[in-house]
């Protein structure tokens, strides 16, 4: 029993929300699972993984932009629009002036900062609701990428469709693997070794109780598995595939981005902003700058998903990007964000984008209708967190036990004391 | 009075959470047309028994008898309770702040008349309740216009809207000032001869006293005594030693300032209403700390003392008028939080839960959240460097709790307060504003804040205390600053100082200099 609750607790990491998270990637697995059985292995092939990252690495890039929005307590409604926008235009700079297309990238994210910095305007310094902002922009935008392109499709070259529908050229020696993504993989594995035993080094150093070595065990064992496994998966794919690029550049943001969240002042801010902005100004947040920052900021996360979206369907067309607002808003709360802000993290929001990936690709497998398919993603967004508020309310007894519990354990006097009294002063009526 | 029937008995209440106790064989009797008063430090139980008591814990919930008016009531939830005439009003009060006082007053109570709302005969209601509980507003502003004493006043009408038979208060006058407290009082008497039972729930003892006629003290989770005010001859004294179950023969720690030059100055210090563009909420007010000191601020609510020490603190609260700040002699320019911060300026504010802390942090987060600067390694958070800034703050201020991990919003009033202290100290300020450092803290913690407090000044720091309990600020401070109506009236020195002369100067506008 007490050796399970070890396990719970120790298994991913020894943060605060982990029986949440460690209940979504329960839920991961199992979806992965069921779909595996029901489609016959098709769920875990190489050619299926390999299309399930590319197809929704944007709405995970947007999930994370969108995750810091919402912890901000704010939404941002108009990604969809801003990813279209930046598409046409980058499309049409290529086209129009052949700019080469690493430089219409960086002009792509430009105008996403633009974009973000637009609508950041309008929700930190003039007080606008970021719910209007953002409904503003997403017509705004929407109606942009329907001018600039006058309603039409416009083709993006071949060098700028890598980021989008790329993969890693094969070197080295013949292995019947993709070799880049064996060496990826590899790396992976030696981080999550490097950073176990940082983890460990820092509880030791903190005097917590260190995590039981067989439980320490046991979580590499099992990361290392299954990051070994889609490793040959993604590397054993048709010649010529490998992992995606489209799915490295998520990787890198989300490391990036959780470091960012976790690890630094001003991704802190972001959580003191959400959780009480009061309280935060007056411990000297620049509550302005930051909520202007984190707009601004999906801003450029929408520009580049927008942009690995056109890459993939190697056009930019004025239907782009409808609808992935609701997708990345999904993803997020789906991976245990709070509506009211102030809670949620990077990895928990990529879990939740990736249920809702694996969900939507194995209905698709099975032959499933787009209509239907909408239908249970709707009511799997309901269940996921209508189980997360069952959970907090059914926690609410516990809470409050858990502080009075508090306080008799460490009241030093309480125990011998009051019986004393008692016989002392008796009740008058 | 004891001749009086009994209203209430609570027989042999047990209440437990999981693993924890929380009322423990608590009985408790209260008779006919009397104010009862329960004290009890934080967590003692107090409001655990009133839950019982009205239902929120409903019946089967705990273990015990309730018996109201000579026989056993089983109360599933506070409509129930209500019905009965028991009305509970909660410290932090449930109105609706862009409704109509009628309309908060019968809020789910609602008069109807064929089916729809009467609203004529509701105003003419709400007028006849507002005239017992003496509140002279008209029926139709907004409940977000009145101050806290009349939103108080509409709360307790909206008891008398339900059939009052017994009204449970729990801290009233918390939030209030001076008058508006002694009106709440007067108001409670006149409850008293009109044959209406009342239960106070109150930190202030001096009104306790002042107030009650039997006294019913419960520390943790037990009933330790009940006293008859009048036949035990009780006063404050007796009250806390039943509270903390020892002698508290002083209440404010004993201390030998130590106070250097003045350090600190602020000059012809100006500030408008941040909505009301003609009013000044800060009048050319001058003051000075010295190193070592702890100088006192006292003021009515309103008064604008904690306008002052916001604008000082960065200008967070109205529009910057003019004025000058000198810090060791030299002039300086602080324009937000975070030059304040620089400048070693800190300010606790006096609503810890509303501005103070974020409640979805844990104890570690908090501590460092005003200057996370200092734990800052290449632009990474130093996670070690955190928790053993934390774990000191821990020891040395006796926050108790198992570990740092524990989140905010599990711990007492008084614990909480100390994380808002140590998360101010984290910032290595050389001046602290403290804004009612001990509101809504039990005895025995305030005493220790008070400790931290001069253990604060004796390192050399200069501290504001601002507070509406004249005793604390008496027993505390070195110096004390009168405010009224946003100008500083005067300072008085300890020796000189005593609530006569301090009440006087801070209810005139007459400027008057005793130094």
């Amino acid at each position: 029993m007490s050796r399970f609750k070890d396990l719970q607790k120790n298994l991913f990491g020894g943060t605060t929300s982990n029986a949440r998270q460690f209940g979504m990637i329960f839920a991961l697995v199992a979806i992965v699972l069921f779909f595996q059985v029901w489609t016959e292995g098709l769920t875990l092939s190489s050619g299926n993984l390999i299309a399930v990252v590319s197809q929704y690495s944007y709405i995970l890039i947007l999930a994370i932009g969108m995750l810091m929005v919402i912890v901000a307590g704010h939404i941002d409604l108009s990604v969809g629009s801003v990813a279209a926008f930046t598409g046409i235009v980058v499309a049409k700079l290529m086209q129009d002036h052949s700019i080469h297309w690493f430089l219409a990238l960086l002009i792509g994210l430009g105008v996403g900062a633009l974009v973000g910095a637009w609508q950041g305007f309008w929700v930190a310094y003039v007080g606008v609701p970021a719910f209007i902002v953002t409904l503003a922009g997403m017509l705004l935008f929407r109606g942009a990428n329907q001018w600039v392109g006058k309603s039409q499709s416009i083709a993006v070259p071949e060098g700028f469709q890598t980021i989008g529908g790329g993969f890693l050229d094969d070197i080295g020696p013949n292995t019947n693997f993709n070799n880049p993504t064996l060496l990826l993989g590899f790396a992976v594995c030696v981080a999550v070794i490097v950073r176990e035993w940082q983890l460990r080094r820092t509880r030791t150093r903190m005097h917590a109780d260190p995590t039981p070595l067989w439980v320490a065990a046991i979580r590499v064992g099992v990361l290392i598995a299954v990051i070994l496994f889609a490793t040959f998966r993604f590397a054993g794919g048709r010649v010529g595939t490998s992992f995606p690029i489209s799915g490295i550049i998520l990787g890198v943001l989300v490391v990036a981005y959780s470091f960012y969240t976790r690890n630094t002042a001003a991704g802190r801010h972001i959580y003191a902003v959400g959780g009480n902005s009061r309280a935060a100004e007056l411990s000297g947040v620049k509550l302005q700058r930051v909520n202007f920052m984190v707009m601004m900021n999906m801003g450029v996360l929408a520009a580049l998903a927008g942009m690995i979206f056109v890459a993939r369907s190697r056009a930019s067309g004025p239907q782009d990007g409808i609808g992935w607002e609701l997708d990345a808003i999904a993803a997020v709360f789906i991976g245990g964000a709070a509506v009211s802000g102030g809670l949620g993290t990077v990895s928990g929001s990529i879990v939740g984008g990736l249920v809702m990936a694996i969900l939507n690709n194995g209905l698709i497998l099975k032959g499933i209708g787009a209509d239907s398919i909408q239908m249970i993603k709707g009511i799997v967004l309901l269940l996921a967190v209508a189980l997360d508020v069952y959970n907090k309310r059914q926690g609410r007894f516990s809470v409050i036990g858990s502080i009075t519990k508090g306080f008799r354990g460490s009241g030093p006097s309480t125990p011998s004391e009051p019986p004393a009294q008692k016989v002392q002063t008796p009740v008058v009526g | 009075m004891s001749s009086a029937p009994v209203l209430l008995e609570m027989r042999n209440i047990t209440k437990e959470f999981p693993g924890v106790k929380a009322l423990s064989d608590v009985s408790l009797r209260v008779r006919a047309g009397e104010i009862h008063a329960i004290c009890g430090e934080n967590g003692a139980g107090k409001s655990t028994l009133m839950k019982v008591l009205s239902g929120v814990y409903p019946y089967g919930s705990y273990d015990g008898q309730i018996v109201y008016q000579g026989s056993e009531v089983r109360f599933g939830d506070i409509r129930a309770s209500e019905r009965a005439g028991i009305v509970i009003i909660h410290q932090e009060l449930a109105l609706l702040p862009l409704m109509s006082i009628t309309e908060n007053i019968f809020l789910g109570n609602e008069p109807k008349k064929n089916g729809a709302i009467d609203w004529t005969g509701a105003q003419l209601k709400a007028l006849d309740l507002m005239a017992r509980v003496g509140l002279e507003e008209d029926p139709d502003t907004l409940v977000k216009d009145l101050g806290v004493g009349k939103q108080q006043l509409i709360e307790i009408a909206k008891a008398f809207a339900k059939d009052v038979k017994l009204l449970i208060l729990d801290e009233p006058t918390a939030a209030l000032n001076e008058n508006d407290s002694q009106h709440l009082l007067d108001l409670l008497r006149g409850f008293r001869e009109r044959g209406i039972t009342s239960i106070i729930i109150s930190h202030k003892l001096n009104e306790i006293e002042a107030i009650a006629d039997s006294i019913t003290i419960i520390r943790d989770g037990k009933t330790v005594e009940t006293l008859d005010v009048k036949a035990d001859g009780v006063d404050e004294d007796r009250i806390v030693r039943g509270m903390v179950g020892r002698e508290l023969t002083n209440r404010y720690p004993d201390h030998t300032p130590k106070i250097g030059d003045v350090f600190f100055e602020v000059r012809d210090w100006t500030v408008r209403h941040p909505i009301s563009a003609d009013r000044l909420v800060a009048k050319h007010s001058n003051f000075t700390v010295r190193r070592g000191e702890i100088v006192g601020f006292a003021g009515l609510m309103g008064a604008g003392r904690t306008e002052l020490a916001m604008s000082i603190f960065g200008r967070s609260y109205g529009v910057f008028e003019g004025g000058e700040i000198f810090k060791d002699g030299k002039r300086i320019e602080i324009r937000n939080v975070s030059e304040a911060i620089e400048q070693g300026l800190a300010y606790v504010s006096e609503d810890r839960k509303a501005v103070g802390l974020n409640l979805l942090d844990d104890i570690k987060t908090s501590t460092v959240a005003a200057k996370l600067s200092k734990i800052t390694k290449f632009f990474k958070l130093d996670e070690v460097a955190e928790y053993e800034a934390a774990e000191g703050y821990r020891k040395s201020l006796r926050i108790k709790t198992p570990t740092v991990d524990e989140g905010v919003n599990k711990l007492s009033g008084g614990n909480q307060q100390k994380v808002v202290l140590a998360k101010w100290m984290f910032t290595d300020p050389d001046l602290l504003i403290l804004d009612e450092p001990t509101r809504g803290i039990d005895v025995g913690a305030k005493y220790e804040i008070y400790g931290i407090i001069q253990q604060l000044a004796d390192q050399g720091k200069g501290v504001i205390v601002i507070s509406s309990e004249l005793p604390e600020l008496l027993g505390l401070c070195d110096r004390i600053y009168t405010v009224f109506e946003g100008a500083i009236t005067g300072v008085i020195d300890k020796a000189d100082a005593t609530q006569e002369n301090l009440m006087k100067q801070m209810t005139s506008n007459k400027k008057m200099q005793t130094r």
